[in-house]
C-alpha cells in the first residue's frame, strides 16, 4: 500500500469573463459568463514511505494544485487522492497533523515574534508534548544552525536564514511527510545548498517522505532519484532522474564569440541553432560529445574571444516534452 | 476540546500582546488616540440633549447608558475578531489563509487569535468611563437580576457584533476583498444603538429588531435594566430574554462561515 495514492486527479476552475469597459463591469454583476479552466486534466501516480520525489514544470502547470489537494486545502473536481489512509480534503484537521509543508513564497512564522516564540506556539497548535517538542526543536536547531536567530523577530532575518527557521516551524511535529512547493526560490546558493542538504538528511536519516516542486534542476539532480514532469495539468514523465538526464535533459547548448565571422562548422553530433556575425548557437549531447572536447576541437582551429555552455532552461525540456508526448499520442 | 481550545486562544493572545510590546510608543498613542475619538461622540451625544432637552422620553443619563453597552459590546467584539475584519484583505487576497488551512485547528479560531490589538482598549475603556458616569446620573435600582441582565446583555452584544463581522468575512470568501460596505452594518450599527429605538421610524425599528437585532442586546435589556415598560409595547417578560438574538445571530453567521469555507475549498483563492 503506497503512502500516496494519487488516482486520475483533476481540477477545474471557473473563471469570470469579463467584458471591458463600464458596461460590461455591469452586465458582468447581473449576468456573468463563466469559462471552465483546467489546472489539473488527468493526474495519477503514488508514492512509497521514504521516497523523495520532485514535480518539475512550468508555471501554472499544476504543480502547485497538487500540492494543495494533497495537503486538504483544496478539493478536486475529480478523482481519488488517499494520504497515509485519509482522504485530505474530507478530514483536513487530522491530515494536516501528519504532514509539514514549506512554502517557498509564504511564511508560516509570525513576523514580529521572536523566532522560538513562533516555535512554542506552533507547539501548541500542533498539539505537541513538551519534552517530546523541546527534544525535537533542539534536534531541529541544531541541524540547522538556528542558535543564533532564536530571539530574532522574523522581520529582521534573511530570506535564508527564514527559510531555514520554516523548516525547522514544518518539522517540529514530527511529520512522516514533507511537502515543499519551491523551498529555494530567490535564496542564494550557499541557502541553497543548506536547503539542499537538510533535505537530504532528513529523507535518508530519518525516512520523511518528500515531495518537492521546483524549477531549479539543480534542486532535482541534488536530490531527487524520481522526478514527474506536469505540464498543462498532466502527466508528461514519471520515472528516474537518470533516465531523463540520458534523455530530454541531455542536450546542452553552447555559445561561441568568434574573434572573425563566425565559421561554418561541421562536427558530427553538433546542431547550429543560430548564427549571427561573429556568434554562434550550438546544441549537443554531451553523453555521445562531451563539451571539453568539443570546445578543444573548436578552439584548435579557430580563434575564440568567449564561449560558455547551457543547460536548457525548464521551459524548453517541456516544450520538448509536449513534442515527444504528442508524437506518441499521434 | 474547548478547554483546549480556550487555552491556545490564551496562548495567541500572549504572542500578540508581546508582538505589540515591540512598538510600546505605537501602541500607546493608538489607545490614545482612540480612546479620544471615540470620546468625541458622547460629547457630540451631551450637546445634542443639552441644546433639545429629552428626546423621545429619554434623559441624557439614560441616552449614555445605551452609548456606553453600545460601545462596550463593540469593542469587545472587535477585540475578539480582529483576524476575520481583516480577512478579505490580509488571508483570502494574499493566499495567507492556506497558511491556517495547513494547521490541524479550526480556521475560525485561528483567526479570532490573529491578532488582539491592545489599541482597541481605548474604546473599551472610554465606554466604561461613560457607563460609570451614566450610572451617577440616572437611578438604577441594582440587584442581581439588573446585574445579571446587564453582563447577558453585553454577552449577547459581543456575540452579536462578532457575528457581523463573521459575516463580512464570509462575504470575502465570494468577493475576495473584505466589503466596506459591511462596516456599515458593524460601525452604522454601533451608532444606531446609541440611541433608544423609540426614536426610530417603523421599518427602521424592525431592521434592528428582526434582521440585525441591535436592539435585542441594547434596548429592550436597557428598559428592563432601568425597570421602565416598553414605550412600544413590548411585554416586560420578554425583554431581559431578548439577548439571545445575539447569539443565534452569531451561530447563523457561523453557518453561513461554513458555506464559505466549502466553497473556498473548491475554488482557491
Amino acid at each position: 500500500m503506497p503512502q500516496i495514492l494519487v488516482e486520475a486527479l483533476a481540477k477545474t476552475y471557473r473563471v469570470a469573463e469579463r467584458t471591458p469597459g463600464l458596461i460590461g463591469a455591469v452586465r458582468g454583476l447581473v449576468h456573468r459568463q463563466w469559462r471552465e479552466v483546467w489546472a489539473l486534466a488527468d493526474v495519477s501516480f503514488s508514492l512509497e514511505a521514504g521516497e523523495l520525489l520532485a514535480f518539475i514544470g512550468p508555471n501554472g502547470a499544476g504543480k502547485s494544485t497538487t500540492i494543495k489537494i494533497l495537503s486538504g486545502i483544496l478539493r478536486p473536481t475529480s478523482g481519488r487522492v488517499e494520504v497515509d489512509g485519509l482522504v485530505p480534503y474530507e478530514d483536513r484537521i487530522h491530515h494536516v497533523a501528519r504532514i509539514g509543508v514549506v512554502f517557498g513564497q509564504r511564511s508560516q512564522l509570525w513576523w514580529d515574534l521572536p523566532v522560538i516564540d513562533g516555535f512554542d506556539l506552533l507547539a501548541d497548535i500542533y498539539r505537541v508534548e513538551p519534552a517530546r517538542y523541546r527534544r525535537r526543536r533542539d534536534e531541529l536547531v541544531a541541524m540547522l544552525r538556528l542558535e543564533p536567530l532564536l530571539d530574532q523577530p522574523v522581520r529582521q532575518l534573511s530570506l535564508g536564514q527564514r527559510m531555514r527557521a520554516e523548516f525547522a516551524a514544518a518539522l517540529l511535529h514530527d511529520p512522516t511527510i514533507l511537502f515543499l512547493d519551491e523551498p529555494t526560490i530567490g535564496l542564494d546558493a550557499p541557502s541553497k545548498l543548506a536547503v539542499r542538504e537538510f533535505v537530504r538528511r532528513l529523507n535518508r536519516e530519518q525516512g520523511v517522505t518528500v515531495l518537492l516542486t521546483t524549477h531549479d534542476m539543480h534542486d532535482v539532480e541534488a536530490l531527487a532519484e524520481r522526478v514527474i514532469v506536469i505540464g498543462h495539468g498532466r502527466l508528461l514523465v514519471d520515472g528516474p532522474f537518470a533516465s531523463l538526464r540520458a534523455g530530454v535533459l541531455a542536450e546542452r547548448r553552447l555559445y561561441i564569440d568568434f574573434v572573425g565571422p563566425a565559421p561554418m562548422l561541421d562536427i558530427d553530433g553538433v546542431t547550429i541553432k543560430a548564427r549571427e556575425g561573429r556568434s554562434l548557437e550550438l546544441t549537443f549531447n554531451p553523453g555521445r560529445l562531451p563539451a571539453p572536447k568539443l570546445i578543444a576541437a573548436i578552439t584548435s582551429s579557430h580563434a575564440v574571444d568567449d564561449i560558455h555552455v547551457e543547460e536548457p532552461a525548464i521551459e524548453e525540456v517541456i516544450a520538448r516534452l509536449y513534442e515527444l508526448h504528442d508524437a506518441h499520442e499521434a | 476540546m474547548i478547554v483546549n481550545a480556550l487555552a491556545l486562544y490564551a496562548r495567541y493572545v500572549a504572542a500578540s500582546l508581546r508582538a505589540q510590546a515591540q512598538y510600546p510608543a505605537s501602541t500607546l498613542m493608538l489607545t490614545a488616540g482612540h480612546c479620544a475619538a471615540t470620546a468625541i461622540e458622547i460629547l457630540a451625544v451631551y450637546a445634542l440633549f443639552a441644546r433639545f432637552g429629552p428626546v423621545g422620553g429619554w434623559s441624557f443619563g439614560e441616552a449614555a447608558l445605551f452609548y456606553a453597552l453600545v460601545n462596550i459590546m463593540f469593542s469587545v467584539a472587535d477585540l475578539l475578531t480582529r483576524g476575520f475584519e481583516v480577512f478579505g484583505t490580509e488571508f483570502v487576497r494574499t493566499g495567507a489563509f492556506d497558511r491556517l488551512l495547513l494547521r490541524p485547528r479550526a480556521a475560525a479560531l485561528q483567526l479570532a487569535g490573529h491578532e488582539v490589538r491592545l489599541s482597541r482598549l481605548g474604546r473599551l475603556l472610554q465606554g466604561s468611563l461613560v457607563l460609570i458616569l451614566s450610572t451617577r446620573l440616572v437611578p438604577i435600582a441594582w440587584d442581581v437580576s439588573t446585574i445579571v441582565t446587564a453582563i447577558w446583555a453585553v454577552a449577547g452584544g459581543v456575540a452579536l457584533f462578532a457575528g457581523i463581522l463573521v459575516l463580512q468575512a464570509t462575504l470575502a470568501f465570494w468577493t475576495v476583498e473584505s466589503l466596506e460596505v459591511a462596516n456599515v452594518i458593524s460601525y452604522g450599527g454601533v451608532q444606531a444603538a446609541q440611541y433608544p429605538l423609540n426614536i426610530y421610524a417603523a421599518w427602521f425599528r424592525r431592521l434592528l429588531t428582526f434582521a440585525v437585532p441591535l436592539a435585542c442586546v441594547a434596548y429592550y435589556p436597557v428598559l428592563a435594566v432601568l425597570k421602565r415598560p416598553d414605550p412600544l409595547g413590548a411585554p416586560d417578560w420578554l425583554l431581559p430574554l431578548t439577548p439571545a438574538a445575539g447569539f443565534i445571530f452569531l451561530a447563523l453567521a457561523f453557518l453561513a462561515w461554513r458555506a464559505g469555507m466549502a466553497r473556498y475549498a473548491s475554488s482557491g483563492s
